[in-house]
């Protein structure tokens, strides 16, 4: 049993890296992105590509594949997002979905309904593990991509807390308006911001490939899970996602072991109690579940 | 303001002669069986079910501003409880319209939760919910996971019957539904509504009970999904899990929507008969049908997001089906009411995104 809870934890670290940039672009500007699971497989895609064609290792395809996300980043702000978000808080809803049914079914176009992985392209990674002590045993993968997201969220809280530009951002995301005043551009500050997001889309599309497998359409699931990660963790700082993404997993660990198909309904589940515990705590007064991270910065 | 005194009427010279040519057209199309054929009757159930699904996520985001990517859940829920209920031994035509009501029964508890959520999350939100119904439904035997069942006890009823009684069941529970969204945005509800969807805040603070507002829209949308659901089903026979409670069912809903025009009462009307006519037409090119759609729907969100309908309404001051009221004053031109002061049943429409 320990072993699982292990391994749930584990796999909390990918939940939060997928749904960290989701909670980020919200805090900053006020979108969630339905289009967020799609870019990941999108990403997935691309490195996968990149794998077969070209043999360059998933790890290596990440230089050129980050780059070009952060570039998809800033044009989904620049020319969907910003221009959309003018018209009310719902327009982005849809043109982000609508964005995310195109880009499903131009990979299926592309691609085929065939399930994709990167596992056969990262050498023994893929099964790789250490022993630990109560023999238990841990991949080296999994490992990997937890360390990944404890660095990332912790980077990103550093970022917006020290640097310049993260001051710009968070300053934006309180008050666009009067964060002009003081000469921060706001249009930069978003751009930059689902640049970031879109980075961290990336990461966590190559840790899917890498520890699963992919299909054109697994970019819902994908959004899914990082809403629900952000959700439930959602109060306070960044780290609340791990925290969420460590739960869901948990949760999912617990259902698969009640029934054959529990895991999938154990994450659901786990989301609609957390979700109804705080709404019924916070009465009518709550605006808004994800909690901007930056609030609690320094 | 002005000396003249205004004129305020709920409808115009165009609107009565369109009220009569909507009588006309559903009785045209209730003898329409006669002359059509097996194929063109089946193609044209779809169409009511179409319009009946454009209508009800029209009620829900362009009148109650709740945008949900869920609203597949209720039209799974309606195809399977109708299975469920015929099962039981209820009579299968009958079942149809019980599971739409189960449906909306089941959606006022769920609107307690759900309806707490803002704009992103409620979206999501109602697309967990969809995910864990079919994957609570996959649990049933009776429905054998992904393989599906179908419903068997309409095959007691020859073919010929079948159809054209499917027929007149979608094109009936089509019209009922507009009436009775037309007749709760003409009442004094539909003032609310509309003062919802212009601006929130502003229609607390004057008064009017948002929330419960928003239930009503949402348990109508439930309902209606439902049945559109069960009928689908009654025209397909077979139910599968992944085919009913598929995100598509609310892609192709906001695509209608948006393209037709979101918020106008017509728009939806208009949108599913474009979304029939594209699909017609493109449907059998596979999935670069679906990428257009897609496309098609991020467009219109950004370049015309008043949709079709919403645009020649605001063009021409044309009012087909008008729910809302009209101001003029005497001796300005009456279709010119843009530059007319008015009050929100002229105005709404401008100030909508």
């Amino acid at each position: 049993m320990s072993n699982q809870i292990i391994q749930g934890i584990l796999l909390g670290g990918y939940y939060a890296l997928i749904a960290c940039g989701l909670s980020f672009m919200f805090s900053v500007m006020r979108i969630i992105n339905l289009a967020h699971g799609s870019l990941a497989v999108l990403a997935a895609y691309a490195l996968w590509f990149l794998a077969l064609r070209l043999h360059v290792s998933p790890f290596v395809g990440l230089l050129v594949v980050l780059p070009l996300m952060a570039a998809i980043g800033w044009a989904l702000q620049r020319f969907l997002l910003e221009r959309s978000a003018r018209g009310g808080a719902l327009l982005p809803i849809l043109t982000t979905f609508g964005l995310a049914i195109v880009i499903d079914n131009m990979l299926f176009e592309q691609f085929g309904a065939n399930t994709r992985s990167l596992a056969p392209y990262i050498g023994s990674l893929s099964y790789d593990s250490w022993e630990w002590p109560g023999s238990i045993y841990v991949g080296k993968l999994a490992v990997i991509m937890f360390a990944t997201a404890v660095v990332l969220l912790g980077g990103l809280q550093l970022f917006l807390s020290r640097t310049g530009l993260g001051r710009a951002i968070r300053a934006t995301s309180e008050d666009p308006d009067t964060s002009g005043l003081v000469g921060v551009d706001a249009r930069r500050a978003n751009a930059v911001a689902a640049a970031i997001a879109m980075v961290t889309v990336g990461l966590a599309g190559a840790f899917l490939g890498m520890r699963a497998t992919f299909d054109p359409y697994a970019g819902a699931p994908q959004l899914l899970f990082a809403f629900e990660a952000a959700v439930i963790g959602g109060a306070g700082s960044l780290w609340g996602t791990l925290i969420g993404g460590i739960v869901l997993a948990l949760a999912q660990t617990l259902g698969a072991q009640v029934h054959p198909q529990g895991f999938l309904i154990g994450g659901h589940a786990v989301f609609l109690i957390v979700l109804f515990v705080r709404l019924s705590m916070a009465g009518l007064s709550l605006r808004s579940l994800l909690k901007p991270p930056s609030r609690s910065a320094p | 303001m002005s000396p003249v005194s205004p004129v305020i009427e709920r409808g115009t010279a165009i609107s009565r002669i369109a009220a009569i040519a909507v009588a006309v057209i559903i009785a045209l199309l209730a003898i329409a069986p006669q002359a059509l054929s097996a194929g063109a009757i089946d193609r044209m159930t779809a169409l009511f079910i179409y319009v009946i699904l454009a209508a009800m996520w029209n009620a829900l985001a362009g009148f109650g501003g709740l945008v949900s990517v869920g609203q597949q859940v209720f039209f799974g829920l309606g195809a399977y409880l109708a299975i469920r209920l015929a099962d039981a031994g209820l009579n299968p035509f009958l079942a149809l319209f019980a599971s739409g009501i189960i449906v909306g029964l089941v959606s006022w508890p769920l609107s307690l939760v759900m309806l707490r959520l803002r704009n992103g999350e409620f979206a999501i939100g109602m697309w967990v919910i969809a995910a864990l119904t079919h994957l609570l439904v996959n649990l049933d035997r009776l429905v054998q996971g992904e393989t599906g069942t179908s419903l068997i006890s309409l095959n007691v009823y020859d073919a010929g019957t079948r159809r054209v009684t499917i027929y007149w069941l979608a094109l009936a529970s089509m019209s009922a539904l507009l009436a009775i969204l037309f007749g709760l945005l003409r009442g004094s509800t539909g003032a609310a509504i509309r003062a919802i969807r212009d601006n929130e805040d502003a229609a607390a603070s004057v008064g009017v009970r948002v929330t419960g507002t928003k239930r009503l829209l949402f348990v109508l949308a439930a309902f209606g999904i439902g049945i559109a659901g069960a009928l689908w089903l009654a025209t397909s026979i077979t139910f599968q899990p992944k085919t009913y409670f598929n995100v598509q069912w609310t892609a192709y809903m906001i695509f209608m929507v948006l393209v037709g025009g979101i918020g106008t009462f017509e728009g939806a009307i208009l949108g599913a008969v474009v979304f029939f006519l594209i699909e017609t037409w493109f449907g059998g090119t596979g999935v670069w049908y679906l990428v257009g759609l897609g496309a098609i729907a991020v467009l219109f969100s950004l370049f015309l997001p008043r949709g079709l309908w919403g645009t020649i309404e605001e063009r021409f001051g044309l009012r087909l089906l008008p729910v809302g009221y009209r101001v003029t004053f005497p001796g300005n031109t009456p279709a010119n009411d843009g530059t007319a002061p008015s009050l929100e049943g002229t105005t709404q429409l401008q100030e909508k995104a």
